[in-house]
């Protein structure tokens, strides 16, 4: 992976990703191994929102690899606050740091962030733009489990504002995947997404209902609908209730059927799928710390990662 | 033999010297002035024809601007606005350059991102920047897509 910067799972190649998820199969095989290979590297943390798992697993990679953080802390106590540009923010900040790691509640922000600065910078989540990272540790978390190529997909929840959601569709085409999208219509793929899976030849289907295509699946992810993407308490209700899954629900799938959640989860995963075989949603959690480290590894490494 | 075309474009003045932006899909005509940043407060002298007859196009707009020429971001623009639009300079009353516009790579600073989420809709430093497609705009940050029929009204022109 020749590149300077991670920003959005469109720029990713199949060699690409092929090359982050087997040198985090080698990091996995042998943690020890990669202890100390980034001795004195210092990654700066930007969280301009809320994180837990992104920013902890960046946090974690980092130190394993022997390096060390620094984290911006909340908007509230940084010069955020006082107006500063995130252009401004990011060339500081790339001063004090090896590499940055930028979530931001804009979309593109981590695009525009990069005009800015010379150190790798990898976009932790764009507003309801990309969340690449995340889409690296899902197809290392569908690789273990079944796989990625001639596996049918569906990928259900808010398919408008997921970013999860919009880096996973854009990923899954470089491999040989049957994607079914199962959303109300009102979080529908917006349009942009939509036109980059009909420009790279995807099988895409859309359904309103799970039912439609859960016999088919090998692999279900399962989206948060959040209630303020609604005008009315009601129409919420009524419709996350319908994106709702639990281990009745899951009779009429696949035993193998794999089913993902980037977390964090509220309802729409019942508890009692935490005990079947399919639930692998903690295991995708987990995968965040290797995937992580072999991408730092990766963007650190005075080769380019090759 | 008089050429039945020339002679609709009789039907608004002829300029001296200047542009004369013709074939401009109909209902862009008002688009393009204000691309131009032109309301008549400025004394330019401007005709405009909407809706003319067309061999080419079943109704045209014609644009005629006396004593300007475009920039080549405002040439861009009207590029993906109407596509079939030809520019023809004129000097001392005859068409002396009749050129058809090519459709750009990008499109830089001249319109504003529908999407008021994206970054460049913030207070930042930067200017727009939207990559062409076959049928409309994509936001070089956001991937936001501007559809050819909506790009007149995110011009970003005072």
């Amino acid at each position: 992976m020749r590149q300077d910067h991670l920003i959005s799972a469109t720029q990713l190649s199949r060699a690409d990703i092929e090359a982050v998820l087997d040198r985090a199969a080698e990091i996995d095989a042998d943690p020890s191994a990669w202890q100390g290979s980034h001795d004195g590297t210092i990654l700066g943390l930007c969280f301009f929102e809320p994180s837990t798992r992104t920013r902890m697993s960046f946090d974690t990679a980092m130190k394993r690899l022997g390096g060390r953080t620094i984290d911006m802390g909340s908007v509230e106590s940084s010069s955020v606050k006082k107006g500063e540009t995130l252009a401004d923010t990011v060339r500081v900040l790339e001063g004090y740091a090896d590499a940055l790691v930028l979530r931001h509640p804009s979309e593109g922000s981590a695009k525009m962030a990069t005009e800015f600065v010379d150190v790798p910078l990898v976009n932790a989540g764009d507003g309801a733009g990309q969340h690449p990272t995340q889409t690296l540790l899902d197809l290392y978390t569908m690789r273990q489990n079944v796989g990625l190529d001639d596996v049918t997909v569906g990928i259900m929840g808010d398919l408008k504002y997921g970013r999860t959601v919009h880096s996973l569709a854009s990923a899954l085409t470089n491999f040989d995947t049957r994607q079914h999208f199962i959303s109300p219509e009102s979080l529908r793929l917006p349009r942009s997404v939509r036109y980059d899976l009909h420009e790279s030849g995807a099988q895409v289907r859309e359904h309103t209902g799970l039912d439609e295509v859960l016999g088919e699946l090998d692999i279900l992810y399962v989206t948060r609908i959040q209630r303020e993407r609604f005008p009315d308490e009601n129409e919420y209700l009524k419709v996350a209730g319908e994106y709702q899954i639990s281990a009745d629900d899951l009779a009429a799938a696949k035993d193998s059927l794999t089913v993902m959640h980037p977390l964090p989860r509220v309802d729409e995963i019942a508890p009692d799928v935490d005990d079947t075989d399919h639930a692998k949603y903690f295991q995708q959690a987990h995968n965040g710390v290797p995937v992580r480290m072999a991408l730092l590894d990766m963007l650190l490494s005075e080769e380019g990662g090759q | 033999m008089t050429d039945p075309d020339t002679d609709r474009e009789l039907r608004v003045s002829k300029i001296r010297n200047g542009t004369v932006i013709d074939h401009l899909a109909a209902g862009q005509a008002l688009n393009v002035l204000a691309l131009l940043g032109i309301d008549g407060s400025g004394g330019e002298s401007v005709s405009v024809g909407m809706n003319v007859p067309s061999d080419k196009l079943a109704k045209k707009d014609i644009v005629k601007v006396e004593d300007r020429e475009l920039s080549q971001s405002e040439v861009d623009v009207l590029s993906v606005i109407s596509p079939e639009a030809t520019i023809n300079i004129v000097r001392e009353y005859d068409v002396i350059e009749k050129k058809r516009i090519d459709r750009p790579e990008f499109v830089d600073d001249v319109l504003s991102c529908p999407n008021r989420n994206c970054i460049t809709n913030a207070e930042e430093p930067i200017r727009t920047r939207f990559n062409v497609l076959d049928d409309g705009l994509r936001c070089d940050y956001c991937g936001e897509i501007v559809r050819e029929s909506e790009v007149a009204s995110h011009l970003d022109v005072a």
